[in-house]
């Protein structure tokens, strides 16, 4: 990606971009035609459902899947001692990246966790499935496990770290300026674990013909997950298709390659049948990672006017799956004179962590912005007043340039909207009725990422434009924000763009994932868009011919220099041509390098500043949200609709974060509780108040186009946005996420 | 424990099947009618992802068995032609949409429970903000479409 | 879920039999509980007897001015209903505080008497149960306990009952008619749902072939006054931490009448005579309401992750007297 496009990018996406455009899919989504993994037809379709384990650590000893082999319509029943062997990884494959767990499924005796997929029925109806599943008896020869996060914190080990996500800092000695520092707080927190729950289960439906292997499947990765199919059962990349052209949301819980996906795969091999696995609810839980639990401790030491001498931020958190950024923002948030970060992990025998929207972030930001407000409290000091004063000009630790940094501008934008001057300091001091009032900010922070991501861009004589990317459709508006971009490069309607996503046939896109798809997406297009302009300019006749591409625009429906230019249907009916087709590649050389040489000239991310209004009952310490703005940096902003909904949705899952979400592992057996949506607790609507979202809309002069990135920046800052309200309402400080009405009462 | 035979109009037309009495009425529309547009987000009443109208009324379709609608007439979001579907565009009442279905069959079913005077815990006059919210809290999103759909049912009042 | 045989009663006669006949036959009704419970194979029937046909579903004027409310009304239509409205607000608010209006939709009132606990351990097969399998033993002892009861409990079984509208019936003193091969009875809500003992599996003082046909709520004047309070860990669609039914009339600041029951603390929808007796004639003030939920709430055992409750309970109690003597 060169600057120039950046640049001619820029200076073109006048139109379309930062439009609120409808969602191109919204008519199949509203009329119930948009098809999701689990609802391709296929004759012949067989039904599979999973047997889990019910201990925690051990070998099977015995398997009895009579009776299930006896329930009418059960055509296999695969077991450690009958499936077919999976491929195992391989640490030179790509698609080991997107490997859920080390477990081979189905290949071993051994359960390292309770819930792990220990049996497979597969059958003519769901119903059967599921029953048959039922009735298969297991006896397991026990083997101590640690199932305790709580009981096994003190014997964390620390996190490697790697170039793109750092899990140790030092800058000067923070604990004897702790120790010397005349103001300072010293907190330890804690945050649960949690699980996505997006709305759709993870579902797959395989079919095998020969060697070649057609998959729909709930994933947020396709590309990883061809390989990953590719490697784990033994045939080309090239026959494995993954088709996923809408995601009932993923949040990162469909990331990773889980067992269900691999084992309707395995399933469909051994019988020779195509297979659909809808995954329960239940097993969902029990086979798909979800957030890491964690311990945190913060500690601040300021001088009298506020001027942070220490900021200590420790994290414990699980080991397996993708290592978190706990510490992130505290690395790039406050001027602190020093600092001290370190981020740790427990092995545990249970299902490994996976990331879950702003792995890391979402609750460090929690235990660093509490902090923080607390300090503001030992202070007296209005608490954006005090960040305001710790804001620093230059990255703190590394004295890199910020690529962009708007704090300033955001916190004063969300003031005056929020009306935060009507805040009456005093804790408790505003009261409706029964209820108590208070209100809180917190800074959000989320680093921002650009992946490879192939593209191509066709244009068609009569000037229609399709652009191909294997993107994922999981709520994003994937498809539309790239049309914009198109729509906008080579100065077309939006309505005479088209673009495909969700199938492993089309160029490979980004993962959906670190806020990166939009971003990364756009890179690619604006070059496919930019050569393909190249192409077509070369093609042109006068007044076109010989020109330069530097002096050209692209608008109204072709290439003009000045007041002269010429149509594209114009350009290609005189070339003979019925298309002119431009690809760019995705280099993962060249990604790991510009990742580098950027990270060692900015720090880039989008961040904002979030304002929460919060009612708790006198009485019961039941704890409503009554309002909530939130004001962002995410650079330019492409789809002014679709990313104040990818906001709102991150504010929302925040509160969720904040007061009631927990999954609930129980520390003598390491099973999942409450693996349901009865009894864990994401918002519903009565939960949610009106959320204003404003974004401060200045490109990024970094990226292309300059987007940061809007998907996971929302949930930032939110749990402790709400905790420093609750503290303003009531007085009291909350360490332990949700903050349920019991920390209150 | 053989099938049972059953007559239900789905979006129109009358369809006669032979289901097996532990059939969800939910499995039914998706795995023997094809109808996919209902969704099965828990399976436990507990998402309303699976929320049809049976005679005008909206239920959970995934703890209905099928048997027990005999006779009934059901729609689902495919039969459905609404202003509402329009409004959730305009209002971005959605991300991923898998909730969405539910939400429209929902809000439709709860605009008529409004009308024929059915009560809400928030007890006030209108269908205020409050008021909708609440009567729409059977229906789960986990993108955090809440305002949109908010905006979307306000716009069809 | 396990095959089993479905049948559609056509009359109450019919269904008694129909279930009589056949050991580990069930009643259905909107099957928002038993349809759950069977998919999760806690529940296994062979038989399940649908008596959503049944004319059971009216609610009709009681002479004395109390209502007879059919087994098959639904829970939102009697939320509706505008005599209850009238007569019993808190039994249309403890309605419409539960579950969701799709499921208040299809729940019957007979279903929602019978419907079994929400302990997690009791819907996890692979947990004990004593519940599920007496004498297996109870894996919520020593386990999460957030839901669980506090009043009514015993070692065998800690379970909470989860119905809202029971805690009003229970406030109300009302009457639960039964008709099974035997004949009709009629079981005082007191009596009708049981603790756990050392038999946390016998729920109900229902014999297996009892199928509920009506409960009945007798003239209660002070029950015009009423307020049902849901204290739960979301706004809406979450069942409840602790819930209050109250009725109060106060005369010359001293307490004439009242009523009062609990939920989410109880092993069976909780009547709170204690606490009633103590105001009976005394002051209605926040004192006197405070000293009741104590009262009430002195024998409760707790564990480490209900201790709350109590705490909880008691300022419930005290918030819903007082918006109902203010
Ligand atoms: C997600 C979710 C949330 C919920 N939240 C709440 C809540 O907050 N508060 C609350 O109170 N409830 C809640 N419920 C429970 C709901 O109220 C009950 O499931 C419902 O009331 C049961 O009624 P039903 O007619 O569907 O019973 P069914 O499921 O049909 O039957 C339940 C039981 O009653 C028996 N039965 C049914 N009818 C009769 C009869 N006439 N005579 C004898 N036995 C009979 C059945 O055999 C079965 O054992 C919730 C349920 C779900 C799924
Ligand atoms: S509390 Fe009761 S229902 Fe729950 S596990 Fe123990 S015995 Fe079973
Ligand atoms: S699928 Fe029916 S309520 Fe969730
Ligand atoms: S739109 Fe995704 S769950 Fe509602």
């Amino acid at each position: 990606m060169s600057t120039e496009v950046a640049e001619a990018g820029r200076a073109e996406a006048v139109r379309q971009v930062g439009r609120p455009a409808d969602r191109f899919d919204a008519p199949e989504k509203v009329t119930g035609r948009a098809k999701y993994a689990a609802e391709f037809p296929y004759p012949d379709l067989a039904y599979a459902a999973l047997v889990h384990s019910t201990v925690a650590r051990g070998r099977i000893t015995a398997l009895d899947a009579g009776a299930a082999r006896a329930v009418r319509g059960v055509i296999e029943v695969l077991t450690h001692e009958n499936a077919p062997k999976m491929r195992p990884l391989s640490r030179l494959n790509l698609g080991s990246f997107v490997k859920g767990t080390n477990v081979d499924y189905l290949g071993t005796d051994q359960v390292h966790w309770n819930g792990q997929p220990i049996a497979v029925v597969v059958a003519e109806t769901p119903e059967a499935a599921r029953h048959a599943a039922s009735l298969v008896r297991v006896t397991y020869e026990e083997l101590p496990a640690k199932l305790d996060f709580a009981a096994e914190e003190p014997h964390a080990v620390p996190q490697k770290g790697n170039a793109i996500m750092r899990s140790a800092a030092d800058k000067g000695d923070a604990h004897a300026a702790l120790a010397a520092a005349p103001v300072k707080v010293d907190l330890r927190f804690t945050t649960p674990p949690q699980n996505h729950n997006a709305i759709e289960p993870h579902a797959t439906t395989a079919f095998w013909q020969g060697d070649r292997l057609t998959v729909h499947d709930t994933t947020q990765s396709i590309a990883f997950l061809r390989k990953h199919l590719a490697m784990r059962f033994g045939v080309p990349e090239r026959n494995v298709r993954v088709l996923a052209p809408f995601v009932g949301g993923g949040f990162g819980g469909k990331g990773m390659v889980w067992a269900g996906t691999l084992l309707a795969v395995l399933a469909a091999r051994a019988t020779g049948r195509p297979v659909r696995l809808a995954l329960t609810r239940e097993s969902v839980y029990h086979t798909v990672g979800g957030r890491t639990p964690t311990v945190q401790r913060v500690a601040l030491g300021a001088d009298r006017d506020g001027r942070l001498t220490a900021l200590i931020h420790t994290s414990v958190a699980r080991s397996g799956g993708m290592p978190g950024q706990v510490t992130a923002a505290s690395r790039h948030l406050y001027a602190a004179e020093t600092v001290h970060l370190r981020q740790s992990l427990v092995d545990l025998d249970l299902l490994p962590p996976t990331a879950m929207r702003a792995p890391g972030e979402a609750i460090g930001t929690f235990a660093l912005e509490a902090a923080v407000d607390e300090l503001a409290w030992e202070l007296g000091v209005d608490p954006i007043e005090l960040r305001m004063r710790n804001e620093p000009e230059r990255d703190p630790l590394t004295g890199r340039a910020f690529s962009h940094r708007m704090l300033r501008e955001a916190y004063a934008l969300g003031a005056e909207r929020f009306g935060w001057r009507e805040r009456d300091p005093r804790p408790g001091a505003m009261r409706d009725g029964r209820w108590l009032v208070g209100m809180g900010v917190a800074t959000a922070y989320h680093p921002s990422l650009i992946m490879p991501a192939a593209a191509t861009v066709r244009l068609g004589a009569d000037g229609t434009v399709l652009v191909r990317c294997g993107l994922h459709e999981i709520g994003v508006g994937a498809a539309t924000a790239q049309a914009q971009i198109a729509a906008d490069a080579l100065g077309v309607p939006l309505e005479s763009v088209r673009v495909e996503v969700g199938d492993s046939d089309l160029p490979a896109g980004p993962m959906a994932g670190g806020s990166a798809q939009t971003a990364s997406a756009a890179a690619g297009v604006l070059a496919a868009c930019d050569k393909l302009k190249r192409q077509v300019l070369a093609l042109a006749g006068p007044p076109l011919r010989g020109r330069k591409p530097e002096e050209v625009q692209a608008r109204d429906g072709g290439l003009h220099v000045g007041g002269s230019g010429m149509t594209y249907a114009e350009i290609l009916a005189g070339a003979g041509r019925d298309h002119v087709e431009a690809a760019v590649k995705a280099g993962w050389a060249r990604f790991l390098a510009r990742t580098a040489r950027d990270g060692r000239r900015w720090v880039r991310a989008a961040s904002g500043a979030q304002f929460c209004e919060v009612r708790v009952d006198a009485d019961t310490g039941e704890v409503r949200v009554s309002r909530w703005l939130g004001v962002f940096d995410v650079g330019r902003v492409v789809n002014a609709k679709t990313a104040a909904s990818q906001l709102r949705g991150g504010i929302v899952m925040g509160i969720g974060l904040a007061l009631s979400e927990q999954t609930l592992v129980d520390p003598r057996t390491g099973r999942v509780v409450n693996p349901s949506l009865a009894e864990y607790h994401v918002p519903v609507h009565a939960d949610i108040p009106r959320i204003d979202v404003h974004y401060l809309d200045d490109p990024d002069p970094t990226t292309p186009l300059g987007l940061l990135g809007v998907g996971e920046v929302g949930i930032t800052g939110v749990a402790a946005a709400v905790a420093n309200a609750v503290r303003h309402a009531t007085g009291r400080r909350v360490l332990d996420l949700p903050i349920t009405l019991d920390k209150l009462l | 424990m053989g099938v049972t035979q059953i007559r239900m109009k789905v979006n129109g037309v009358t369809e006669s099947l032979d289901v097996e009495p532990w059939a969800s009425l939910l499995d039914t529309l998706r795995e023997r009618l094809g109808l996919t547009g209902t969704k099965k987000g828990c399976d436990q009443g507990a998402c309303g992802a699976c929320t049809v109208l049976a005679d005008g009324v909206r239920i959970n379709a995934c703890l209905a068995l099928a048997v027990q609608y005999d006779g009934s007439e059901i729609t689902t979001v495919e039969g459905v032609d609404h202003p509402l579907q329009q409004a959730f565009v305009r209002h971005d009442g959605f991300q991923c949409g898998y909730c969405t279905p539910g939400q429209i069959c929902s809000a439709i079913g709860m605009l008529a429970e409004h009308a024929a005077g059915m009560p809400s815990a928030v007890g006030a006059s209108g269908l205020t903000e409050d008021e909708i919210r609440e009567r729409m809290s059977g229906n789960l999103c986990r993108c955090g479409a809440y305002n949109g759909i908010l905006d979307a049912i306000k716009e069809v009042l | 879920m396990r095959p089993f045989a479905y049948v559609r009663a056509a009359d109450v006669d019919e269904a008694v039999r129909a279930v009589a006949g056949e050991p580990g036959a069930k009643f259905l009704g909107g099957g928002t509980n038993l349809v759950d419970l069977m998919r999760e194979g806690i529940e296994r029937p062979a038989t399940v007897v649908d008596v959503t046909a049944l004319p059971l579903a009216a609610v009709d004027d009681l002479p004395d001015g109390g209502l007879r409310i059919g087994a098959l009304v639904r829970n939102s239509a009697l939320a509706a209903d505008p005599r209850v409205h009238a007569r019993y607000p808190m039994v249309s608010q403890a309605l419409l505080a539960g579950a969701s209006p799709q499921l208040r939709n299809m729940a019957t009132v007979g279903g929602n008497l019978l419907q079994r606990t929400r302990c997690p351990y009791f819907y996890d097969a692979a947990a004990a149960c004593n519940k599920r399998e007496p004498g297996a033993g109870c894996d919520a002892l020593g386990g999460f306990t957030r839901g669980h009861a506090i009043l009514g409990v015993s070692e065998s079984c800690i379970a909470a009952h989860p119905s809202d509208l029971c805690v009003a019936l229970a406030a109300l003193d009302a009457v639960v008619e039964v008709r099974g091969v035997g004949g009709t009875r009629r079981i005082p809500m007191a009596e009708f749902h049981r603790l756990p003992g050392d038999t946390p599996h016998v729920e109900t003082a229902l014999a297996p072939d009892e199928l509920v046909t009506a409960v009945e709520l007798p003239a209660v004047p002070v029950a015009a006054r009423s307020r049902y309070r849901k204290v739960r860990d979301r706004a809406s669609y979450a069942f409840a931490l602790v819930s209050v039914a109250a009725a109060l009339e106060v005369r010359d600041g001293v307490v004439a009448d009242v009523r009062l029951a609990l939920g989410g603390v109880g092993a069976k929808p909780w009547r709170a005579r204690a606490a009633e007796e103590l105001l009976a004639g005394g002051p209605a003030d926040e004192d006197a309401f405070a000293r009741a939920a104590e009262a009430e709430l002195e024998p409760a055992t707790v564990r480490p992750g209900n201790a709350f409750k109590t705490r909880l309970a008691r300022a419930t109690i005290v918030a819903t007297l007082r918006e109902l003597s203010g």
